[in-house]
């Protein structure tokens, strides 16, 4: 059923508030400080590089961790001390599983479906059909092979599944999409949007592929070094880099490279100059790769600036 | 989003209880009908009915009974053991490797479900073995028509006591080993020690002195001490410790090592599936890939 999008100033209470949380081990910060927000329905993309705390703030998340300090609502509960009703209305797609490698595909999304069932509402009846689970990841042809003789792709959309199949109102993927083929790839991206769309289900998840995060994402945090060094729409993420688009032309047989902070701009007065001289005309705008390159390598060259977020873009 | 689920918690928690026996039985169909665990179930128990056929015509320390009469009910303990602690330590520790733990952990109510399964899935193999067994020894010891309902009511007993004993510490010691390899390791070789002094296959009494004790402070004595009380008439005693049986101190040990097991078990359970996530199940799926590599 979906959930209408209230677009007024205060909005419906966050799925997920999560205020300067902090972990370390010892003497070893993971999290300085961490905080960001998810509206219902929204889709959230954390990216970052290996070991900058992408896993432990999702765990923090998921209640299989207790954090250092700092504030975090997920469902409205701290995950601290959240109970099973609260565990019902997640869903949680690991990074890999090998687990019930004897169950048949079927079998197994009836039994783990079957542990929703007590905690099914009227807007939201729990747990989804497994046919028309199946038929969503596509796997009805495979529903009656074991899971452990699944390839890795269809193990995978098996792995989805199960994690949907609670119809969680806030679903956590971790690295969904690794080992899919680019149909696979287009048919999960589908899947994503039925679910945030016509569910209403709010969803993070965490990929290093910039190209899906930018498909999915309504909004892009990238986790550097224990912080959150941005936030914000993939357009917005570029525009926070100070992004210089590229520029390229040939006049007169020579051909020429140009960074412009105003692409716009510098094209009207390259016609105005040399208008029909002008030819292979190329505006190349910055990339959600770029501006995630240059937001972590700014960080990295200089970890003591403060992370400076998007929200006074917004 | 702000729906309120108004499930009373009771009924979600009897609603686990009921999926966790549901998956045990769905658990020994794919047990049943996998290949490796038939020839497992085949071999092994094959093995043990051999034993029986070459123990018939030899004599149990001058007592006038076939060797094989006190065996059986030695095996039967010994299978107990076999199927509760070996079984349980073995399964916590392959599970908690590929993930199942943690997706009885992401599941509502799960963990408790996922405990049923164990218990319900023990006790059913335990209980396919104890079948096995006295099939063949009704087969091939004639004498087992005579025991009277006392007798079999004691075997269900010492049975479902054994039970009690072993899980708890077979749950301890699969939460607490690093990898499935080390599961299996810190069970098995014990299992065939204490089997090896215990006299399962012999009766104990042909062990040196100074064993005695030793194998008198676990629980593999008491089981199959316990089945031949059970199962043997009184005159087999005689090749017991001290010329008689000992039902008391069976019930009394085997009792406290339940009581115990039962205290602890859940302790180190809640320690362990607290510590169970994402990350956890990676790293240990990284190292077990090295050892492979």
């Amino acid at each position: 059923m979906p959930v209408p999008h209230d677009s007024s100033p205060s909005g419906p209470s966050p799925v997920i508030a999560v205020n300067d949380l902090r972990m370390s081990y010892g003497d070893h910060v993971v999290l300085d400080g961490v905080s960001f927000t998810a509206r219902p329905g929204e889709v959230l993309a954390l990216l970052g590089p290996n070991g900058a705390g992408k896993s432990t703030t999702i765990e923090i998340l998921e209640g299989f961790r207790h954090r250092s300090d700092g504030d975090v609502t997920v469902l409205g509960v701290d995950p601290a001390d959240a109970d099973e009703t609260w565990r019902a209305r997640l869903g949680i797609v690991q990074q890999s599983w090998r687990d019930h490698g004897r169950w048949r595909v079927r079998q197994l999304l009836t039994h783990l479906g079957a542990y929703y069932a007590p905690f099914s509402t009227p807007s939201r009846p729990r747990p989804m059909d497994v046919d028309e689970l199946l038929a969503t990841v596509g796997l009805t042809e495979h529903a009656d092979q074991k899971a452990g003789a699944l390839s890795g792709g269809q193990r995978r959309r098996l792995d989805v599944a199960i994690g949907i199949v609670g119809r969680p109102d806030l679903l956590f993927l971790d690295e969904p999409t690794t080992g899919f083929d680019p149909q696979a790839r287009r048919d999960f991206h589908d899947v994503v949007h039925r679910l945030a769309d016509l569910e209403g289900t709010t969803i993070l998840l965490t990929t290093h592929d910039l190209d899906e995060a930018e498909k999915l994402a309504d909004r892009i945090l990238i986790l550097a070094g224990g912080r959150i060094v941005a936030d914000g729409s993939a357009a917005e993420l570029s525009r926070e880099v100070e992004g210089r688009t590229e520029v390229r032309w040939s006049r007169d047989g020579e051909y020429y490279v140009h960074a412009a902070a105003d692409a716009t701009r510098f094209v009207r007065e390259l016609f105005e100059q040399h208008g029909d001289a002008i030819g292979d005309l190329e505006v190349r705008r910055r990339t959600l790769e770029d501006s995630y390159m240059t937001l972590v390598q700014r960080f990295e060259s200089d970890p003591s600036t403060e992370a400076r977020t998007l929200e006074a873009v917004r | 989003m702000s729906d309120t689920t108004t499930t009373r918690p009771s009924s979600a928690v009897t609603h686990a209880v009921r999926l966790g026996v549901r998956r045990g039985g769905i658990e020994m169909m794919h047990s049943l009908t996998n290949r490796a665990d038939q020839i497992w179930i085949v071999v092994m128990n094959g093995i043990f009915v051999g034993v029986l056929v070459l123990q018939r015509n030899s004599d149990l320390a001058g007592t006038g009974f076939s060797l094989a009469v006190a065996t059986l009910p030695g095996l039967i303990g010994m299978n107990v053991v076999m199927g509760g602690w070996m079984g349980t330590a073995q399964m916590l520790a392959v599970e908690r490797e590929d993930g199942t733990l943690l997706r009885a952990k992401s599941t509502p109510h799960g963990m408790l479900a996922y405990l049923v399964a164990r218990v319900t899935l023990a006790v059913l193999n335990t209980a396919l073995g104890l079948v096995i067994f006295l099939v063949a020894g009704l087969f091939l010891l004639p004498g087992l028509t005579d025991v009277p309902l006392s007798g079999w009511l004691m075997l269900l007993a010492v049975f479902l006591l054994g039970m009690l004993a072993t899980m708890p510490w077979g749950a301890v010691v699969g939460a607490s080993v690093k990898s499935a390899g080390a599961g299996f390791g810190l069970t098995f070789l014990p299992m065939i020690a204490l089997i090896a002094i215990s006299g399962i296959f012999y009766p104990i009494t042909g062990m040196p002195d100074w064993l005695h004790p030793v194998a008198q402070a676990f629980p593999v004595y008491w089981l199959g001490a316990g089945m031949r009380d059970a199962l043997l008439p009184d005159a087999a005693a005689a090749a017991e410790l001290g010329g008689q049986f000992h039902t008391l101190t069976t019930f009394g040990v085997l009792g406290a090592y339940a009581a115990l097991g039962l205290l602890v078990a859940p302790r180190v359970l809640r320690a362990m599936a607290r510590k169970e996530s994402g990350s956890a199940v990676e790293s240990r799926k990284a190292k077990a890939m090295q050892g492979w590599g």
